[in-house]
């Protein structure tokens, strides 16, 4: 019950909702960069949301499986082939002993998640599998995958035709909203911070209307924008504090660090805005390379977005809980290992 | 028979992070005062259990309260708005003070050295002997404001204004676990190896953190530490002892 890792891919480590209630602690939270993705592959083979998905950069990893089992890949589409066959993104697929899954060309969007009915195997380091790589915790040893690691699932695809339930799972219906799959928006919608009127006002129309690209110098703890200067009209010293995924930072220097998944916990740079959640997703998608504008919004609207995204993802849950139900029964014997969200 | 804790009353503003995250600022400038009220504040607050809130951290002037807008009613204006409302109700009476339940930790350090290869530079720049800094140092009252930068790192503030140096021009790229470093009265003891730009008066023989310990982190908001001064043979021998007791587990 295992996947063989032929080839590793560039960047492939396992994340969930990240590592919470440890920040007062210093412990990052990591976890899935494109919360939507992640959820939506674990959706789609009945899993609960907090559920670890391998999350690929770039270029996925070829791996074979050792027994059945159903899978999902949502986010990036980096071209997804069983044996060679080119497979759809967003459905559950069944995989047979001994199929080869690899990723033949990137199409869009820079990270796909893959969720496998009821889970990987992964060590639990304060409440999540999520991998945070500096300190080397949670996930598959802590690591980004290499060649020749076998990775544990949960449970295989029982002793069950197999023909049977793939035909079964491509007849089921299954409808995306848009603010659940790729918008191939370049705007990223933001939130004024407190120290918003402390930057210059050249600064604060520059990040509204000029575009920022996003630099080779980015990964899951921030990316460094390249774009125009910006700088506070009076500089001063910060006291650290928590922050969040998406704060707009400004080191010294004017060029601006968005706040991503493997952020340090405190932070003490002057901060300019910050990234609305209901686009995250977006971010998380881009690679080096790619531009981009912001434009402000204020926090009832962002809040009422994000809301609205909670609740298609709720709709979608509930939709799909047949999915569950049609794996189960494949399963036999029907042993209860992992319980989904109601 | 428990007393019944004083109560500070306190000034505040707070403010949005973002979408998902508010702070409650409790002052503007670090100070013993401050950050006492910021840890009782937090021990308010996840008493209170308020809707949406799903993690609390504090930091020296302020407290971070991390929410899920999705789980408050929208009904009546922004979730953001529906939260700020809970806490000006929490905070009307002002707060118990929370003081007394703090820990006192030892800090075992040697000083100088290898270990503080910034400490003679360190005392010449504030026309001291590098005994009179070690002495400084020790007796300076040292609490954990705050943890971050990395798993278990500890913020310490100096009281002792001889220790307001200003960092380093150019950081140093490894510092290893344990170092003691200072700068701008602020303190932190490394977890492990990382980058540094403050300057490097010590180490500890003590794991601030470690995954195979349980609690892996040492120190807490809320802290008190006292750092006692040990000789190089001290840190060697308790070094040892500890690598020992770890192939023993």
């Amino acid at each position: 019950m295992s996947f063989e890792i032929i080839k590793p891919g560039l960047m492939s480590t396992f994340q969930d909702l990240g590592r919470l209630n440890h920040q007062s602690l210093g412990i990052p939270v990591a976890g899935a960069l494109d919360v939507n993705a992640h959820r939506l592959a674990n959706v789609l083979v009945g899993n609960s949301p907090e559920m670890a998905t391998l999350e690929m950069t770039l270029i996925a990893p070829t791996l074979r499986v050792t027994a059945p089992a159903c899978i999902a890949l949502s986010g990036a589409d980096l071209g997804p082939a069983i044996n060679g066959f080119a497979v759809p993104m967003n459905r559950p697929l069944v995989l047979r002993e001994g199929d080869t899954l690899s990723f033949v060309r990137r199409r869009h969007g820079a990270r796909a998640y893959m969720s496998v009915f009821c889970g990987y195997s992964l060590s639990n380091m304060f409440g999540s599998t999520s991998t945070y790589l500096r300190s080397a915790i949670g996930g598959f040893n802590g690591r980004a995958l290499k060649q020749k690691d076998v990775i544990q699932i949960n449970r295989s695809i029982g002793d069950t035709d197999l023909e049977l339930l793939a035909q079964n799972l491509w007849d089921f219906k299954i409808y995306l909203r848009a603010s659940l799959v790729k918008s191939g928006s370049t705007k990223i919608r933001i939130i004024k911070s407190a120290q918003w009127a402390d930057f210059t006002v050249e600064s604060r129309a520059n990040l509204i209307t000029q575009p920022f690209k996003v630099t080779p110098i980015s990964d899951r703890m921030g990316y460094r924008l390249e774009g125009p200067e910006l700088k506070l009209s009076q500089p001063r010293q910060m006291i650290s504090e928590s922050v969040v995924f998406g704060t707009i930072q400004v080191p010294v220097g004017g060029q601006a660090i968005i706040l991503m998944a493997d952020r340090q916990t405190t932070g003490g740079y002057p901060k300019i805005a910050y990234v609305a959640s209901v686009d995250h997703p977006l971010l998380a998608q881009m690679m080096p390379g790619d531009t981009f504008t912001f434009s402000l919004i204020d926090i009832a609207e962002a809040q009422q977005l994000d809301l609205k995204r909670e609740q298609d993802l709720e709709d979608l849950e509930q939709q799909l809980r047949p999915i569950r139900q049609l794996l189960e029964e494949a399963c036999t014997p029907a042993i209860e290992c992992c319980s989904i969200q109601t | 028979m428990s007393e019944i804790p004083a109560t500070l009353k306190t000034k505040y503003s707070i403010r949005p992070q973002g979408d998902r995250c508010l702070n409650v600022d409790f002052g503007d400038a670090i100070s013993p005062e401050t950050g006492r009220i910021c840890l009782s504040a937090s021990a308010a607050f996840r008493a209170a259990d308020l809707p949406g809130i799903f993690e609390i951290v504090p930091s020296y002037i302020s407290v971070a309260l991390h929410y899920r807008p999705t789980a408050l009613s929208m009904a009546h204006g922004s979730a953001y708005e529906m939260l700020t409302e809970r806490i000006h109700d929490l905070l009307k009476n002002g707060l118990p003070d929370l003081t007394q339940e703090s820990r006192v930790i030892e800090i075992p350090i040697c000083y100088g050295g290898t270990h503080g290869p910034d400490l003679i530079d360190i005392a010449k720049r504030i026309n001291l002997s590098p005994e009179e800094v070690i002495a400084r140092h020790s007796q300076s009252p040292a609490m954990v404001y705050m943890l971050g930068f990395a798993p278990g790192c500890p913020y310490v503030a100096l009281l002792d204004p001889v220790f307001a140096i200003p960092r380093r021009d150019v950081p140093v790229t490894a510092v290893p676990a344990g170092a003691v470093v200072v700068a701008n009265r602020q303190n932190l003891i490394y977890p492990s190896t990382l980058p540094c730009g403050w300057h490097i008066l010590g180490a500890t023989p003590l794991k601030m953190f470690d995954v195979q310990r349980n609690p892996a982190v040492l120190l807490a908001p809320g802290d008190h530490l006292k750092f006692v001064p040990i000789s190089l043979d001290e840190f060697n021998d308790m070094k040892h002892a500890q690598e020992v007791a770890e192939l023993c587990v």
